[in-house]
């Protein structure tokens, strides 16, 4: 019965080509919409870690002094050098890193290129095998390599092949700033997106290409990126110094699982009590400890621009669907002599209730079809925006399915109302009048 | 008139009715808050940054390696910059209006006090920054020459117990630091950054600051503090004649280029293109809401368009016999405007409600003043507009329904 009933809804649409035309494009206008910003919201929020983000956390103090002091607001978001590098030293947890965005520029060694301003990250041994970072030649610096100071880097693939026109840049030295570091490692394509491990460098197209360690980096005084937070009573020249009242540094660590971070907290409460017994820090104990989905959210990662873009979408939505339920039961009682007849040949309540629905059905799939169509055309209006992440917006299988399943979903709840006022035609009136 | 014969036939067709009312009541909300949201984006792209947009050019340089000199190069660098044609002033500062990214910081009344009075955007400006801008002061005067220090020479110092300042503030800075007296009140008087005492010598009437400072958006102070190239700090140039902007520009890269060719250009471009950058994704914003609000307007005509034909089609008969009886084509006509007046009415009265609800919820989450009321007769108007407009079309054709059809049999 169904396939007779998808025939019999395809003639009606042919009898009725206007009304058909205008409900399949306001349920694919409505679709269009909520796809587009349903997709970019989805790209946006996506977990760029999953193989490990419930495990991988972000550890705040509260160094602060006293001035201002209100129980329960949240520390800051970056820690102080003297804190990062005592916590580094102290080793719990099965890894850890701290590190700074940094930039400077790379002068090549062929003399036709001029030199270039790049991004950087400094970070300490641990940063590579604790976010998987995948490396096509070499591997990441050790630790010994962190405590020696040693000149060591580790770049891109693209940058190796702007410099090398290779990627077997290992062994072969950059040149940042006038310093030659030796490269030990030459990653793979890789910018998590967002930029997880630090928002403040740029949330989704960070672009880092060379990562130095730390001590390194402070030792040739190259340039940092980021935020910078003095809080001190007094005003401070060297902001990077080990002994100033400064927050700067991210510091990210991974534990064996997500039930280790309770213990976890509980050791960073016992170092801000030492602390504060030590006359370092001047507040009571206020860590935070956040996975990494937590710690995107805290951030709000995603612009709040895309959230309500996506909300005015879905009220778009809803005025279409409001508008197709009015088009439909337009359409279903004008055929009130047809449904009459059908019910007076034996046709049950349940079958009219059913052939509407199918109706309403491929409304929604052609609907659909339309919709995708717009939300490609969408997508591409979004990917010439001049925001970040711009690039990333593109359909997925995910949300193609999605697509569909929306629409027909909708369609068929829109279609409700005016079935069941078909379905309750009575037969013996439409037989009597013309 | 009589209102009453509408209402009972509505009552008979009340499914079709209900959903005109709910489809106008919708797009009422949501038209109310999108053109609300339009406005606000509107007044912050025009919020007055205070300077000379359309006659400043920036240009940063960057260095490779260790810069020696570079205060001292710094200098020719301005003074080559001064002697370009078409150039009227050249400062060396470490930010501008509406700018990613900023320099800002704290001052309190007292050097003790917890709680700091003010946060700031924090300019450093070399010799000129009032011509090279364009500021206008309102009280006090612009820095004398031995007032302003070099950067370089600043962050050498090891104990900073003991430094003072001379700053000049914004206009709503004195304000916020000073509330009883005003600009004038303020010359003089001292502020503490941390443990710095500075005095104020100068109030100028605007300098915006480079973002949004959670709503203290003209809230600046300068320093005489001259930054070089490389600690911070970039050039700005002042053109005589906007309409002469690229080639100044081009002349003033390669004369920094000829002066040390080491040194890379990161940005080179003219200041309306630093603000036009800055608000694109507003721009972007109020594009979609406008097409999101004449699309709404669009899908609700249709609705109603195919909504009042269906009528029309199923009350050919009493048409009929009303025309039969007397009625003129005015008349039926002016029924169904009637008919659609009133469900729109009912419709914006819903939608009103719906409006602020959405604008309740627009407060909390996304940091949004309350919707002015002149909104709703404005929402309204446009709404019945679009109901009548709507209508027009299958009330002309009911309007043409013959007399002769009431003689046909059902």
């Amino acid at each position: 019965m169904l396939g007779y009933y998808f025939r019999l809804a395809l003639r009606s649409f042919l009898r009725n080509k206007v009304l058909t035309a205008l409900m399949v494009l306001a349920i694919a206008l409505g679709i269009g919409a909520s796809m587009t910003t349903l997709t970019v919201f989805h790209v946006l929020s996506g977990d760029p870690i999953p193989s490990k983000s419930e495990r991988l956390f972000r550890v705040q103090l509260d160094p602060e002094t006293k001035d201002g002091y209100k129980p329960g607001e949240e520390p800051q978001r970056d820690l102080t050098r003297f804190d990062a590098e005592e916590l580094l030293r102290q080793h719990k947890g099965k890894r850890q890193a701290l590190m700074t965005g940094g930039g400077g520029a790379v002068e090549p060694d062929n003399s036709t290129l001029k030199p270039f301003v790049l991004s950087m990250r400094y970070t300490s041994s641990d940063f590579f095998p604790m976010f998987d970072t995948p490396f096509i030649a070499g591997r990441g610096w050790s630790k010994s390599d962190d405590d020696a100071h040693a000149r060591v880097a580790v770049i891109t693939r693209k940058l190796a092949e702007k410099l090398f026109g290779t990627h077997a840049a290992v062994g072969r030295d950059v040149r940042v700033e006038g310093n030659a570091l030796r490269i030990v490692g030459v990653l793979d394509d890789w910018d998590p997106k967002p930029h997880f491990y630090d928002v403040n460098v740029g949330r989704y197209n960070a672009d880092e290409q060379v990562f130095v360690p730390f001590n390194t980096a402070m030792d040739l005084k190259l340039g940092r990126n980021g935020n910078m937070n003095c809080f001190g009573r007094e005003i401070v020249n060297d902001n990077t110094a080990i002994n100033v009242p400064c927050a700067w540094l991210q510091y990210w660590v991974e534990l064996d699982s997500a039930a280790q971070a309770g213990d976890f907290k509980a050791y960073l409460d016992n170092y801000s009590e030492q602390q504060r017994a030590a006359g370092r820090f001047e507040r009571p104990a206020n860590t935070r400890l956040r996975d990494v989905m937590d710690w995107l959210d805290y951030n709000h990662v995603v612009p709040g621009d895309v959230r309500l873009q996506m909300w005015l979408a879905f009220g778009f939505l809803l005025v279409c669907l409001v508008n197709t339920i009015g088009l439909m039961l337009a359409k279903f009682l004008r055929r009130s002599g047809e449904i009459g007849v059908r019910r007076a040949l034996g046709a049950s309540r349940a079958e009219i209730f059913k052939q509407c629905l199918v109706e309403a059905g491929t409304i929604g799939l052609a609907g659909g079809i339309l919709g995708l169509g717009l939300a490609e055309l969408g997508l591409l209006a979004v990917r010439q925006r001049p925001a970040g992440y711009a690039q990333l917006a593109h359909l997925d299988g995910s949300m193609l399915a999605l697509t569909f399943a929306l629409a027909i979903l909708a369609s068929l709840f829109a279609g409700l109302l005016p079935a069941w006022r078909a379905m309750r035609i009575v037969p013996a009136i439409q037989l009597k009048s013309q | 008139m009589e209102i009453r014969p509408i209402l009972s036939s509505l009552r008979r067709h009340r499914t079709a009715a209900a959903l005109i009312v709910l489809e106008i009541a919708l797009s009422c909300a949501i038209i109310c808050n999108a053109l609300f949201l339009v406005s606000q984006r509107v007044e912050a792209l025009h919020r007055p940054s205070g300077i000379a947009e359309h006659e400043l050019l920036q240009i940063h340089l960057g260095g490779v390696g260790k810069q020696t000199d570079a205060d001292a190069r710094s200098r020719e660098d301005m003074a080559a910059l001064r002697a370009i044609p078409g150039v009227s002033g050249v400062s060396i500062v470490n930010q501008m209006p509406f700018q990613r990214g900023s320099w800002n910081t704290s001052l309190a009344n007292t050097p003790d006090q917890e709680v700091a009075t003010l946060n700031a955007a924090q300019y450093m400006t070399t010799p000129g920054l009032m011509k090279t801008f364009g500021l206008k002061l309102v009280a006090g005067r612009d820095f004398n020459a031995d007032e302003y220090k070099d950067s370089s020479v600043l962050e050498q110092a090891t104990d900073t117990n003991g430094m003072t300042g001379s700053i000049i503030v914004s206009e709503s800075a004195a304000k916020r630091l000073f509330p009883d007296g005003g600009a004038k009140a303020a010359i003089g008087k001292t502020v503490y950054m941390a443990n710095i005492p500075l005095t104020i010598v100068g109030v100028v009437e605007r300098l915006t600051r480079p973002n949004d400072g959670n709503g203290e958006w003209d809230a600046s102070m300068i320093f005489p503090i001259r930054l070089n190239y490389d600690n911070g700090g970039f050039y700005v140039i002042r053109v005589k004649d906007p309409s002469q902007r690229s080639e100044v520009l081009k002349a003033a890269v390669a004369a920094l280029d000829k002066i040390d060719p080491n040194r890379l250009t990161m940005v080179q471009q003219p200041y309306d293109d630093t603000r036009r950058d800055y608000f694109a994704s507003d721009r972007d914003m109020i594009g979609l809401l406008i097409a999101v609000s004449v699309l709404l307007l669009a899908v609700t005509a249709l609705g109603i368009v195919g909504l009042a034909s269906f009528w029309v089609q199923q009350r050919t008969k009493q048409i009929g016999i009303r025309r039969a009886l007397g009625a003129t084509r005015g008349q039926i006509l002016h029924y169904f405007q009637t008919e659609n007046f009133l469900l729109a009415t009912l419709g914006i009265a819903i939608g009103m409600v719906l409006a602020f609800g959405i604008n309740q919820w627009l407060m909390g989450s996304y940091e949004l003043p309350r919707l002015p009321w002149y909104y709703l007769p404005v929402g309204a108007a446009a709404l019945w507009g679009l109901g009548q407009l709507s209508v027009l079309g299958p009330a002309l054709r009911a309007a043409a329904v013959p007399p002769a059809v009431a003689t046909r049999t059902a």
